[in-house]
């Protein structure tokens, strides 16, 4: 940053309450990966296209390249790294590395934040349809996604459902 | 060792999975170094331009920057794989818009990126060479005039300017041939330039120690290509420099070269400082690598019963402003460009030309995807003229292990015909090709949609120069590997363990893999030509082999017995055949070696690929710069598809997609493969162009340049995997990479052609090309309302 104009963001990232210097024009994901060292988030194509820097604000799926740092100030992150004990995840990630879904890896924390998003907001487990009408956002240029979408209907019959409590965000 | 080892043909999940699923893989741009500083750069914004004068001084001037190169700046040494033509910043004139003129290092990104925009170059505009016609026309201008004095090895024949190979394969009397054909066709073919679109955009890190040793951590598809490149670069000798590989985002032939590490290296040693640069994804679009378009010339003819007899085939791929993998592109689309077919009369030539646009190089199918598009549909337009089944027509002509590839190296092992026959049936081809698809009556039953199913078959090879490995036996009695192997997300640490596992008869939970690092991995060419399983799964296999024979030697001592009455046993134990109580660990062993006899136990395998070399007495080979590339691989795909005849778009309905793999090591993995390659092969067949208006790229962002999502495809898309050991594989593997992608074009221009009854011969087949080809062929109902050709842009977008 240029020096001038470089202010502090208070913002809640993974639980934590946490003051971040942002630049002028500074995204969430230049708060995430350069000031938090929350590198899971990727940057893609910094145009919001390719779903790789897929985050949770205040509950809902973002594009953290997308959203200006200032305008995080008091809202709720949720990255990759914040969904470690989270039993949605947990499933899909066993699934999805079964199916070999998981090949470069690059849109993978993406498309884990997405598809837990999807779970946490469902009642009932989403079918293929549903899962690639949610997966639109997240680009893979690896696997084709077929591996993807069959891991996810997969998890979602294991997870979703199955533990209300373990629901809550 | 046991015939089949446990670990072989398992589908193990990667280990690499939980890390990558976590977020906690570290890609370059993850990582980051004390007094680390961030780079950007400035690139042209002319095709063709005289660079007058660069003024740095307002971006010097700004608090923070550290250093601000230019071409001037940097000693004039050139690199190149065959032609030495690039320098890491431009050098006087500039060939490309988005080649870099400047950088810029400073101690924050913003920084840098303000300084680079505050960069001023006064260039005088030259005239640019913006296609293949005006690179060959008479009188063209020299994209680069001195050509004549660059390095180049080996020479490769140059006849125009402009050329940066030329090249022939040839045999029998093509001229003479057709007058025994019965049915000639004949037709060209044109196909886009695809861009990688891997997700991590390329990134470097690059610092030197005060001992003056250059580190290196980049997204590469070779530590060894990237640290030789950097020596002739930097002028530094290979043991000075280290070239490490965190997590590579993807590559597919992209990050196969050197790409930006020997500018981010020149900002280190400028600065004395680590220093960052990733691109943005719009530099890399610009100013990276794609695929080669190109255009085709062929004519093929056969015989009534569909005996093909003659091919007389001319390509010219546009290599942009650089030659990188040009003159090999070349020469491996040669060498494929008489398909997978006994065709005895052939005369395949082409050549490469340098143009003013972004350098094409390696991606994978490396010069096979744009000549077997043209190929395997002159084969259906053979099938169609002759009143031929396409499958049948192929499965008459197709190679069969024992038989000849062009050039005379014999084909070792070839399950082509299993390929395609699988595939066929799993389709029910028979019934749907028979259903009528262009009939003009259906279209108002279906909404104008047609339904068509096509076939393609083809192959690749595996193979390909040098690579070595090492296995060390732990104290534990479990394992290290190491090979040089770059993991580009495929999946190469995962197989390559596995082929450790099987030749040991361990669990794979005891085989450790070193990361791939220059200072310390066994050489490997590189990650690229579908090769790794191949090839460094033999070296693995040789140095898992010399260790096996160490242990023996132990346990024979052990137990005072002849080496040849000691058999490895499955789960890392020695034992006297015959007598299951006597058997020894591998821990002991390896305590024994390490502390008592023998040292440490290593075994290492190292080779060169060595099969059978092209024939010169039979086949005319003009300037190839091989002898020899590889063992020969096969598929086939049947895809069936929908075309709207309102709207032009072809949807992909299911595909079935036969490999021939020798033997699946992990069909998972295969799978993925096989399914990855042939959506980014779909995306190439109806999607993906990088376009330029002017010599100015109009796409280079994923907003403008759209590669297939979630929602574009079908769940159907169907691995079949065939496995027709191949004698000299590790374990009978072969390579699979990068024909998924080969075959999925031309399958997918077949079904259209079935559905509509048009050859659509340029990729990609766009919605406005397919409604062009419909209204050229009049064919589209009148009574089916017009689509709306050229919307109004919608407000705001």
């Amino acid at each position: 940053m240029t020096g001038g104009g470089v202010a502090p963001v208070d913002l809640t990232v993974n639980g934590e309450p946490l003051t971040l210097l942002a630049g002028p024009g500074a995204t969430l994901l230049d708060l995430l990966r350069s000031r938090a060292q929350l590198t899971g988030s990727k940057q893609g194509c910094n145009s919001g296209v390719c779903g790789v820097c897929t985050v949770l604000v205040d509950g809902k799926t973002a594009r953290a390249c997308l959203m200006l740092a200032a305008d995080c100030a008091g809202r709720t992150v949720v990255t990759i790294e914040g969904l470690d004990d989270d039993p949605h995840a947990a499933v899909l990630g066993e699934e999805m590395a079964k199916a070999g879904a998981v090949q470069c890896g690059y849109c993978t924390p993406g498309i884990v934040v997405a598809l837990t998003d999807l779970f946490r907001r469902t009642a009932v487990p989403p079918d293929a349809a549903a899962v690639r009408h949610w997966l639109g956002g997240n680009i893979c240029r690896c696997t084709g996604y077929v591996s993807i979408v069959e891991a996810a209907v997969r998890a979602g019959q294991r997870s979703v459902g199955a533990d209300i409590e373990a629901r809550a965000p | 060792m046991t015939a089949t080892p446990d670990a072989i043909g398992k589908r193990l999940p990667r280990r690499d999975a939980a890390d990558k699923l976590a977020g906690a893989a570290r890609y370059t741009d993850d990582l980051t170094r004390p007094g680390m500083l961030h780079a950007a750069i400035l690139g042209s914004p002319w095709p063709s331009a005289r660079i007058l004068a660069i003024d740095t001084a307002a971006a010097r001037a700004l608090p923070g920057v550290k250093a601000v190169l230019t071409g001037a700046d940097l000693p004039a040494r050139r690199w190149g794989l065959f032609v030495y033509d690039e320098t890491p910043l431009a050098a006087g004139v500039v060939r490309y818009v988005g080649e870099p003129v400047a950088a810029v290092a400073a101690t924050d990104l913003a920084t840098a990126r303000a300084a680079a925009a505050l960069i001023e170059v006064d260039y005088e505009e030259l005239a640019p060479v913006l296609s293949i016609e005006e690179a060959l026309k008479d009188g063209a201008i020299p994209v680069h005039p001195d050509f004549d004095g660059y390095e180049k090895r080996p020479d490769l024949g140059f006849e125009r300017v402009n050329e940066i190979a030329r090249q022939e394969f040839s045999e029998g009397d093509v001229e003479s041939a057709w007058g025994n054909c019965d049915v000639v066709v004949e037709g060209v073919y044109e196909v886009p330039s695809q861009s990688h679109v891997y997700l991590e955009p390329v990134s470097a890190i690059a610092e030197f120690d005060r001992a003056g040793k250059l580190t290196v951590q980049s997204a590469n598809q070779s530590v060894y290509k990237v640290q030789a490149t950097l020596s002739r670069a930097l002028d530094l000798p290979m043991s000075n420099i280290r070239v490490a590989t965190p997590a590579i985002g993807g590559a597919f032939g992209g990050k196969s070269g050197v790409t930006i590490q020997p500018l981010v290296a020149h900002l280190a040693r400028a600065t004395g400082r680590p220093v960052r640069l990733t691109l943005t994804r719009e530099e890399d679009f610009m100013a990276m690598r794609r695929r080669h378009p190109a255009i085709v010339r062929v004519r093929t003819g056969a015989k009534t019963d569909g005996t093909l007899v003659a091919r007389d085939l001319d390509i010219v791929y546009d290599g942009g402003a650089y030659a990188e993998d040009s003159p090999a592109v070349l020469g491996f689309g040669l060498l494929m460009a008489r398909g997978p077919y006994t065709i005895p009369h052939c005369r395949l030539r082409g050549r490469a030309v340098y143009t003013n646009r972004l350098r094409a190089a390696g991606f994978r199918g490396y010069g096979n995807p744009q000549v077997t598009f043209a190929t395997e549909a002159q084969i259906d337009e053979l099938a169609g003229r002759l009143g031929l089944d396409p499958v049948e027509l192929r499965l008459k002509n197709a190679v069969e292990a024992g038989g000849r590839w062009i050039g005379g190296q014999t084909i070792t092992s070839c399950g082509l015909s299993e390929c395609l026959t699988e595939a066929r049936d799993a389709s029910g081809w028979t019934g749907k090709r028979h259903r009528a698809g262009a009939g003009a009556g259906a279209d108002a039953e279906t909404g104008g949609k047609r339904r068509g199913i096509g076939v393609s078959a083809f192959a690749h090879i595996c193979g390909l120069l040098g690579t070595s490995a090492t296995v060390r036996l732990l104290e534990d009695g479990t394992v290290t590997l190491a090979t040089g192997a770059v993991d580009l997300g495929q999946g190469a640490e995962a197989v390559l363990a596995q082929i450790c596992a099987g030749a040991l008869d361990l669990d794979i939970g005891r085989i450790n893999s070193a990361p791939v690092d220059s200072d310390a991995a066994p050489y490997n060419w590189s990650t690229g030509g579908s090769r790794v399983t191949y090839m460094a799964g033999r070296a693995v296999v040789q140095a898992a082999g010399a260790v096996r024979e160490q242990i023996v030697r132990h346990a024979a001592e052990l137990f005072e017995c002849a080496p040849a009455d000691i058999e490895i046993r499955p789960g890392g134990r020695a034992g006297i055949v015959g007598v299951p109580e006597k058997e020894i660990g591998f821990g002991d062993i390896s305590l024994r070696a390490h502390y008592r006899s023998g040292g440490p136990i290593i075994g290492s395998g190292a080779l060169v690929y060595d099969g059978e070399a092209f024939d010169t007495k039979e086949a005319l080979i003009r300037n190839y710069p091989f002898e020899r590339i590889g063992t020969y691989v096969f598929g086939a795909h049947v895809v069936e598809v929908e075309v709207d005849t309102v709207t032009g778009k072809v949807d992909i309905l299911r595909a079935w997609m036969a490999h021939d793999v020798g033997r699946a090591i992990n069909p998972t993995e295969v799978e993925g493969q096989i399914q990855g390659g042939f959506v980014q092969g779909a995306g190439y067949a109806l999607l993906e162009e990088l376009l330029w208006e002017d010599g100015q790229p109009i796409n280079p962002s994923m907003m403008d340049y759209k590669v297939f999502g979630a929602l574009d495809l079908p769940l159907g898309l169907h691995p079949i995997i065939v496995e027709d050991p191949e004698p000299s594989g590790p374990f009978g593997a072969k390579g699979i990479g990068e024909p998924p992608l080969v075959g999925a074009a031309p399958a997918i221009a077949n079904a259209v052609a079935h559905a509509t009854g048009l050859r659509l011969r340029t990729l990609p087949m766009t919605p406005e090309r397919v409604l062009d080809a419909l209204d050229a062929a009049a064919i589209r109902d009148p009574e089916m309302p017009a689509p709306d050709r050229d919307p109004e842009p919608t407000p705001g977008a």
